[in-house]
């Protein structure tokens, strides 16, 4: 073991720019483990020759001006890669190659990035544990039979696992830091408009977010510095300047004024979250933070809300995938018939759910109480978060209810797998940040995480009390390598 | 059927049924790309030769909106003297179709680009204002080919995500006429505008028509059928007739009518049921999430309306006005721009009343003749007014200019020099004319003399052997000055 395995991303950078590791010698390390990792079920498709072929380019051609010079990365298999396999986790796209690189990707690669592969998530990312991929399950590194969470379940996984030092995921109701808290990871969402949906698989366009997902802070603010950008080719792109948000870290969070929200103490909470709560407002305090309690009152609506807005926004947004024009196609006996079947066996169980939650919420005669209602309470929502920022500058709360669960556990319990939603939901719904970093360990030695929410375009302020935590906190991950 | 043309009534037994129609005509946008991607929009391109990821609807692909079909339907909307709103919103009209990529329609549903408007039809009985609804801004769908293969449709995406403009009429056509004049109105003032080529034959304009019948004298509106997608005027008229007698017959056998959406069969001329409203797609329209609303600002709109052309409208008004043309003259002059264009550089230079009759007499026949446009025109508007000149100015005769117009049609060649190669010019010396009446006089003595006795006909013979001689060239007039003074 030469001790890559354990390098953070600015590390690696560091010691490819100073010539003390090549690139290949990187890639060559996370590609041995990820091979020796096959029992996590990570990777949909791998690139493993390819990457090494470039690291190997990289190598006699070095550009260290690169901020991520030489560093292979495996992404969710949501993000579109050119002439490389992407299947967002279903049958339906199974066996489809983009002729186009997403933006995000695109931003990696510029940047000096090599692909790994792409990884496991649930089925077009609609899913709380990976359970819901077509390719299977993905096993957490953290034990066996346990879910790494979702959607971004593979990645987590794999970043946990050290099998790429880096990864991104997407966010669309949590899908970036519930995994991260179930694996003791960190995982940013950011504000909705910073990164491009370019190229990415859509679930439901006015909450996805693509983020990084990192070992720690610094790597996260790196990573966020490289995939963020204003890109034409997606509308809601927003155009503002992004900062150097590496170079800007800092943990002096001295004066802050920090929210805790206490419609988040939920009914049946358990111990232990409360107490890692409280251990994450100790630390704020200790860092000269101000912690001030505060009211977010709509928050019990957000997970309803959510779950009619995102299946809606889901329902039309797969109804591209009908067997025409690229993708599965089943046979029929007529265009319709094709249709029913090329879906029926196309789409695994959780998708069809959520394209029928969806169809009915917009059908007519019932758009009006769901749909506008839903999008009226997240007005609402945007209207708490606004009020609270006059107050403070971010928000402290739990990451998730729980610590991981068994897999199988929820399987036939959507809604208290809906439910691990609760805290990370309503921060989409807003189109604000929010940063999940682990906090500490449960009973069973599983990761907790804390998350903190900030205000729109607001990053580097949460990124800054995230690395202050992260300091004082000193997490160690307790990963066994059980399945090698 | 009908008393006059704008008054069509349909009448059963002892019943006048009036019919009242509104339309919704689908404009293809004068665009070189689409709505939503950089795609070319060329008409009778081979299929699917433009078509981006955008239109085609892969996974991550995402619309932006075209700035320049927007301002299209902004100006058309100043066109319609409508009103323009600044805050519009792209939804999704959601149904499943081979042709339909994204298994939606991007398409403006609650909150149009352009709201209330107007247009004004010039009718034999006068003006009639006729009030738009709406326009709004939506893709159009591929196109399905069913007859290539016997077992499999071939879809071509080539149109897929051209940008329509689909202008909604309020209730206010009364007859087959009206929907003629409406069209063509229509299709004038976005021609003005360069909006929309309004060509019917390559599917850059559409209608579907929305038709309904009352007895005479009722205001109460009846249940209206929509007869989808019909894309010739002739058609539409075919269409609205046999719809409202189908609708009269139903009423006068005690029926009801049945709101639905028909499809009119141009080869039987019958409207079919398509689909009835229990039928009806549920569209589940909503606010596209990928586009954010389009907000319009002052600047913007003003700066549209600050480079809309003169319209037929204003233009009619100032050819009365300014060149005192009839109504009936200026709206034939004016309906057209080219045809208006065409007109203005000819008046240029010469006299106007005379211009305006052989633009609207000779060339409009000789035009109608080839079946060409007046862009296609054989002969220039420089030319043309180089002849009226001529005439005006008595270098020719009305009946020479004829024969000069006849041989300009075949090479678009100057007058002048036809008339000089030709020796056309007319003879207006009086020595040279008195020598050839002398000549008439001469070799006529009994007509002279039962001119003399009173048979006062007879001068026209005199003057049309004058003519003759003169082989078409004497001036007329000084030739009957002349004969009249020698024939006293």
């Amino acid at each position: 073991m030469n001790g890559i395995l354990d390098l953070t991303l600015v590390k690696l950078v560091e010691k490819i720019k100073n010539r003390e590791l090549s690139s290949e010698e990187v890639t060559k390390t996370f590609i041995d483990r990820s091979q020796k990792s096959k029992k996590l079920n990570v990777y949909i498709t791998e690139n493993f020759d390819k990457a090494l072929e470039e690291a190997k380019n990289f190598d006699q051609k070095p550009d260290f001006k690169k901020k991520l010079a030489g560093i292979p990365i495996a992404v969710k298999d949501l993000f579109c890669t050119k002439d490389l396999k992407t299947t967002a986790a279903s049958k339906i796209l199974e066996n489809f190659i983009p002729t186009y690189e997403s933006t995000i990707t695109d931003n990696l690669w510029k940047e000096g990035g090599i692909l790994l592969g792409k990884l496991n998530c649930d089925e077009f990312a609609m899913g709380s544990s990976n359970e819901t991929s077509y390719f299977g399950n993905v096993q957490s590194p953290l034990g066996a039979n346990l879910v790494p969470g979702g959607s971004s379940g593979g990645s987590a996984s794999a970043l946990a696992a050290n099998l790429t030092p880096i990864t991104i995921g997407t966010d669309t109701g949590g899908s970036i830091r519930q995994p991260a808290s179930f694996t003791g990871t960190v995982g940013l969402k950011p504000t909705y408009g910073s990164c491009s949906r370019y190229g990415i698989v859509a679930f439901a366009s006015s909450l996805d977010q693509a983020g990084p997902m990192t070992k720690d802070v610094k790597d996260c603010s790196l990573l966020f510095e490289v995939i963020s950008s204003y890109d034409k080719k997606d509308s809601t792109s927003v155009d503002f300047k992004r900062g150097n948000y590496l170079n800007n870290l800092t943990n002096s969070i001295k004066g802050k004024k920090i929210g805790i929200p206490k419609e988040y103490r939920v009914d049946g909470m358990s111990k232990e979250i409360e107490e890692l709560w409280q251990k994450g407002v100790n630390i704020l305090k200790d860092a000269g933070a101000e912690v001030i309690d505060i009211s977010l009152p709509n928050t019990s609506y957000a997970l309803p809300a959510y779950y009619i807005v995102a299946p809606a926004e889901a329902s039309s947004n797969l109804a591209r995938y009908d067997g025409v024009k690229y993708g599965f196609r089943a046979k029929g006996d007529n265009l319709i018939d094709m249709y029913e079947k090329t879906r029926s066996e196309g789409f695994g169980n959780e998708v069809k759910r959520r394209i029928m939650i969806g169809t009915y919420v917009l059908s007519s005669g019932y758009y009006d109480a769901y749909y506008l209602k839903a999008q009226k309470v997240r007005r609402l929502i945007k209207n708490d978060f606004d009020d609270a920022y006059k107050k403070v500058d971010a928000i402290l709360t739990p990451s998730t209810p729980n610590s991981a669960f068994k897999i199988g556990e929820k399987t036939n319990d959507p809604v208290s797998m809906y439910l691990n939603d609760i805290f990370t939901v309503p921060v989409n719904l807003a189109g604000i940040p929010a940063i999940s970093i682990p906090a500490g360990h449960d009973s069973n030695g599983l990761p907790l995480g804390l998350q903190i929410i900030g205000k729109a375009f607001d990053e580097q302020n949460i990124l800054n009390i995230a690395f202050s935590m992260e300091q004082q906190i000193k997490f160690k991950n307790k990963i066994t390598d059980w399945w090698i | 059927m009908s008393k006059n043309k704008s008054n069509y009534l349909i009448k059963r037994n002892n019943n006048e049924y009036e019919v009242v129609i509104g339309l919704e005509v689908h404009a293809q946008v004068l665009s070189k790309s689409k709505l939503f991607s950089e795609s070319p929009t060329k008409f009778g391109s081979e299929p699917n030769t433009q078509v981006s990821l955008v239109d085609a609807a892969f996974p991550g692909m995402l619309p932006v909106i075209n700035e320049f079909c927007i301002k299209q339907a902004v100006k058309t909307g100043i066109g319609l003297k409508a009103k323009i709103n600044k805050k519009s919103i792209f939804d999704r009209k959601n149904y499943f179709y081979a042709d339909l990529p994204q298994g939606y329609q991007i398409s403006q549903y609650k909150s149009p680009i352009v709201g209330e408007g107007s247009v004004v039809l010039d009718l034999p009985s006068g003006e009639k204002t006729v009030g738009i609804e709406r326009l709004h801004l939506e893709q159009d769908a591929g196109k399905s080919i069913h007859d290539i293969d016997p077992q499999n449709t071939f879809v071509d995406l080539n149109r897929s995500g051209v940008a329509l403009m689909e202008i909604v009429s309020k209730p206010d056509l009364r007859s087959l006429e009206e929907v003629n004049i409406y069209i063509k109105k229509l299709r004038s003032i976005m021609r003005y505008l360069g909006t929309c080529d309004g060509n019917m034959q390559e599917g850059s304009l559409r209608a579907d028509v929305n038709v309904s019948v009352r007895k005479m004298g009722s205001t109460n509106l009846g249940t209206r059928c929509e007869i989808k997608n019909v894309n010739s005027i002739k058609f539409m008229q075919m269409a609205i007739d046999y719809e409202a007698n189908r609708q009269v017959d139903i009423v006068e056998n005690g029926g009801k009518i049945d709101q639905e959406t028909r499809l009119f069969d141009t080869k039987k001329n019958e409207t079919r049921s398509m689909r009835s409203k229990e039928d009806a797609h549920d569209y589940r329209y909503f606010p596209d999430p990928d586009l954010l609303p389009l907000v319009l600002t002052d600047e913007f709109i003003n700066d549209l309306k600050k480079n809309i052309p003169e319209l037929p409208d204003e233009k009619k008004k100032r050819f009365i006005e300014k060149f005192k043309l009839s109504s009936y003259e200026a709206n034939i002059l004016v309906s057209d721009i080219e045809t208006s264009k065409y007109f203005e550089e000819v008046i240029k230079n010469t006299d106007v009343k005379l211009a305006t009759n052989w633009i609207t007499g000779e060339l409009f026949a000789l035009l109608n003749e080839r079946n060409l446009d007046i862009t296609e025109s054989p002969i220039s508007a420089i030319n043309l007014s180089k002849l009226v000149d001529l005439i005006k100015k008595g270098t020719i005769s009305g009946k020479i200019a004829k024969s000069v117009f006849e041989m300009m049609a075949e090479d678009d060649k100057d007058p002048q020099k036809i008339i000089e190669e030709k020796n056309l010019k007319q003879e207006s010396d009086p020595k040279e004319l008195e020598k050839l009446i002398d000549k008439v006089i001469n070799e006529n003595p009994d007509k002279v003399k039962e001119f003399k006795l009173g048979k006062e006909k007879l001068f026209g013979f005199f003057v049309g052997q004058a003519m003759k001689i003169s082989g078409g060239k004497a001036n007329p007039q000084l030739v009957n000055e002349l004969l009249k003074k020698k024939l006293k």
